[in-house]
């Protein structure tokens, strides 16, 4: 039987594993293991570094932007009637106070005695910074003076945009970027829907069939630059609706999301079983009752999660944006679907473009709001995937 | 009362319609009816009736808003009020636009006295066309309405007709992603085709001078713009697919395998996470990051190093593309390391070769094609960014290999000469539109290789 074997010739003896060279061979084999098993966990830590780093750079920048510094004026018996009469530039002639200072002078009732106002945009940089000499030493000297206090920057979450740093508020891009989420929503969720049932359900299988699924799955990786130059040449040159409003951005943006809701909505409807169909089919649903009576209420968990999915891509989306001309300067909130607007990405972006110092922490301040409403739609759709999702 | 109003109007319209529609056959459907049992449900023969009343109508009210417009201007043109108006194309339109303005109460005072006396002729040209307007969709609503009510009877089909018209509205949901790609395709060549009217592709494509800037004086020193734009697509390259690329590849499939090989399922649930979070931060975030943070810290770097370095490197941009494109190289890796059939990790593994080995030698080899996908879906990604690359890499068109220096991009570019207020019809503004057609050519080119490459491999194994 031995002289079968294909080994002929080889040496019978089993290897000597605890032979020297051998033993050596081993440890080198094993310290490249954990060597590898190093480089990998430190690829996920790096990644993960990366991440948390950026999040505290975030941070650290911005959560001051929610606070704002404030200056005590004492009004003497002199300036309450200048203040009376609509003369604020007097009473706020120190140059500590904000731009905006004479608004809430002008809207208090103390005539007398002590009013806290916002500090000057160099005053409030001193504060939680480090601001020019001149402003340095004047702070110091109010803090000396016991004038100055801190407290929470109520006009940054109502207000909007402004030329100082100490007035911009976010609510005016806010809205702005909810009412171009509305238009986003009414249009992609019911034609990507709608798309999904019908390619999922009833599509023959034939050659328009698949023109329509090529240009579904090549709209999800066109740059989404692209949606915005499309945006520009048909809504704006060709259609002539109004610049910068949230409609257009609406528009643009559903264009660029439906893709992503056809193909989580098809995925979706693609795990819901046969068996529940042909029940449906077997006694006498017709084709459509058995989708809207039973496909789509139990795809619908699947469809909604990837629903805030894409709606969370477009709530973050600028480019497309800035395409259709929503950079402008805005100084009032819109009021409505067709009026100039702007968005938090755009207002972080034109932010980030200023030159003042203390925008530095009201960029970074917005960027926390916009990653806290981005962090809770994920959640809202992680929580909806594992509450609702049945596992067939 | 607007177009709005009325379309309104024939939504409650329909709602009548429907409710009278379906008690008309509620009475015929009693139970117990036996033989003579009716087609439809009583709801089926409601929708049947409010579709009739809805969409002629809202059609006929889509055509009407369209054309009262002209109607409406030709009227006034017509009326002897506004023979005395100037024959100037451009004084004309002012003075008729005042009107206009004036008659629907967008503004109080008129600077032109014409357009004052043309303000009530306007008004009543438009009440005039709005009160024929609001006439003929209500009798289209109400023929459409008594046409399909007087349908309604146990034997007609209304379910049939309803089911089919919901199939035509979901072929036509479906249909507007191909007319998207359409405007997409369209417009893009269609500008870019106006565009190599004036630069000649051969200049575009091959050129090594790109200065869109044009004259505003016909004299004006460095009048001519120049239109070169392999700067453009060597910076897009050096960013996106060589800078970023080096990033993302080894920390994305290091992090992959680590994930799906070696980490306990605690870690891994949740480090996942965190790594899909890289991918849901908006790229304005990472812009504001590359700019404020990174890019001062690479010029630093570079100042030490005793190299010149630029606040708006290419490093940077290119190292903050590589972080963001880090969980799309890593969750496509991810798959197709888990396809690759377990009896191949298996039979590495009797053989005596250590995980590291097995992952090395076997299983990276064999899931390759799914890697090299995702890389090219990776690169398509990276070169059509836009955020990071708009506020962190510069605007100079260099062509230059040395990281440290400023290079920029397509899509800096285009958001470069779109915004800020330009004529639609100069080189400058149309050499975004050519630049759109390149990049949309690219990024779909890869995609379709990507696809097809990740295609082929699966079905190797399956």
């Amino acid at each position: 039987m031995s002289d079968a074997l294909p080994f002929e010739g080889v040496d019978p003896t089993p290897t000597d594993w605890s032979d020297a060279a051998m033993q050596r061979r081993i440890r080198k084999r094993y310290a490249a293991e954990r060597r590898f098993k190093l480089v990998g966990l430190g690829a996920v830590l790096l990644s993960a570094g990366f991440l948390a780093f950026l999040l505290v750079t975030m941070m650290a920048n911005g959560l001051s932007g929610f606070a704002q510094t404030e200056v005590r004026l004492d009004i003497g018996a002199g300036q309450a009637s200048a203040i009376a009469a609509g003369n604020h530039e007097a009473a706020l002639a120190e140059g500590v106070y904000s731009e905006g200072a004479w608004v809430p002078l002008r809207d208090s009732a103390v005539r007398a005695g002590e009013i806290w106002l916002p500090a000057s945009t160099a005053i409030d940089t001193a504060a939680k910074s480090d601001g020019t000499p001149a402003a340095e030493a004047a702070y110091a000297r109010l803090s000396n003076e016991g004038r100055v206090r801190t407290g929470i920057n109520w006009g940054f979450l109502t207000g909007a945009d402004a030329t100082d740093p100490t007035l911009v508020g976010i609510w005016g891009a806010f809205k702005g970027s909810l009412l171009t989420m509305i238009v986003t929503i009414l249009i992609a969720f019911p034609i990507g829907v709608l798309s999904a049932v019908y390619l999922e359900e009833y599509a023959p299988r034939n050659r328009w069939t698949d023109m329509i699924e090529v240009s579904i799955n090549n709209l999800a990786a066109v740059p989404s630059i692209i949606f915005g130059l499309l945006g520009l040449a048909i809504f704006l040159n060709f259609m002539h609706l109004p610049r910068s409003a949230p409609i257009v951005g609406g528009l643009t943006l559903a264009l660029m999301t439906m893709p992503v809701i056809v193909i989580a909505g098809r995925n979706a409807i693609k795990s819901v079983p046969p068996s529940i169909r042909d029940a449906a089919l077997g006694i006498g649903a017709s084709r459509i009752q058995v989708v809207s009576h039973h496909v789509l209420p139990l795809a619908l968990p699947g469809i909604l999660t990837g629903t805030i999915i894409g709606m969370a891509r477009a709530l973050g989306e600028t480019a497309p944006l800035l395409m259709i001309g929503m950079r402008a300067f805005i100084a009032a909130p819109p009021g409505g679907f067709s009026e100039p607007a702007t968005v938090l990405p755009v207002q972080i972006f034109l932010w980030s473009d200023e030159v003042s110092r203390g925008f530095v922490e009201k960029t970074s301040a917005a960027i926390l709001v916009l990653l806290v409403f981005l962090l809770a739609m994920n959640g809202a759709a992680i929580y909806l995937r594992n509450r609702f999702e049945k596992r067939w | 009362m607007t177009p709005t109003t009325i379309a309104l109007l024939l939504f409650g319209l329909a709602v009548m319609a429907w409710l009278a529609a379906r008690a008309k056959a509620m009475a015929f459907a009693a139970p117990g009816a036996g033989a003579d049992r009716p087609h439809s449900l009583p709801v089926y023969h409601g929708w049947y009736v409010a579709l009739w009343a809805l969409v002629p109508a809202l059609l006929v009210l889509a055509a009407w808003t369209n054309f009262s417009g002209g109607l409406v201007y030709q009227t006034v043109l017509a009326s002897p009020e506004a023979q005395a108006l100037p024959g100037f194309g451009m004084q004309r339109q002012a003075v008729l636009s005042e009107a206009y303005a004036l008659a629907t109460g967008a503004s109080d005072a008129a600077f032109n006295p014409q357009a004052r006396a043309l303000a009530p002729v306007y008004a009543g040209a438009i009440a005039f066309y709005f009160w024929i307007g609001l006439a003929l969709t209500l009798v289209v609503a109400f023929a459409g309405g008594a046409f399909a009510y007087s349908r309604v009877s146990p034997a007609f089909r209304a379910r049939t007709r309803v089911e089919r018209t919901v199939m035509a509205v979901l072929l036509a949901a479906s249909l507007i992603a191909v007319l998207t790609t359409l405007g997409i395709v369209v417009s893009l060549l269609f500008e870019s085709l106006r565009f190599f009217s004036m630069v000649s592709p051969v200049e575009f494509l091959t050129g090594l001078n790109w200065s869109p800037q044009m004259a505003i004086r016909a004299d004006q020193a460095g009048s001519s713009g120049a239109f070169g734009a392999i700067p453009l697509f060597w910076g897009t390259m050096f960013i996106g697919a060589i800078i970023a690329m080096i990033v993302a590849i080894p920390l994305g499939l290091m992090s992959a395998i680590y994930l799906t090989q070696y980490a306990s399922p605690r870690l891994r649930a949740w480090m996942k996470p965190a790594l899909e979070m890289l991918a849901g931060v908006p790229t304005v975030v990472y812009g504001y990051f590359a700019a404020l943070t990174v890019a001062p810290a690479i010029r630093d770097i570079g100042l030490s190093l005793g190299i010149a370095a630029s606040t708006e490197s290419a490093l940077a941009a290119g190292l903050v593309m590589g972080i963001m494109i880090i969980p799309f190289v890593s969750s496509m890796a991810d798959d197709s390391i888990a396809a690759v059939p377990q009896a191949m990790r298996d039979g590495s593994l009797a053989m005596g070769a250590t995980k590291s080995e097995t992952i090395r030698k076997v299983l990276v080899p064999a899931a390759l094609p799914g890697v090299v996908g995702g890389v090219l879906l990776a690169v398509s990604r990276a070169i059509g960014e836009t955020m990071i690359v708009v506020m962190a890499a510069g605007l100079a068109a260099n062509f230059t290999l040395n990281p440290f220096e400023s290079v920029t991009t397509v899509t800096t570019q285009i958001v470069q000469l779109l915004t800020g207020d330009q004529e639609f019809d100069s080189p400058k503004t149309l050499a975004a539109f050519a630049l759109g057609l390149v990049l949309f050519m690219v990024t779909l080119a890869l995609n379709i290789v990507a696809l097809r490459v990740v295609k082929k491999y699966r079905e190797a194994y399956e």
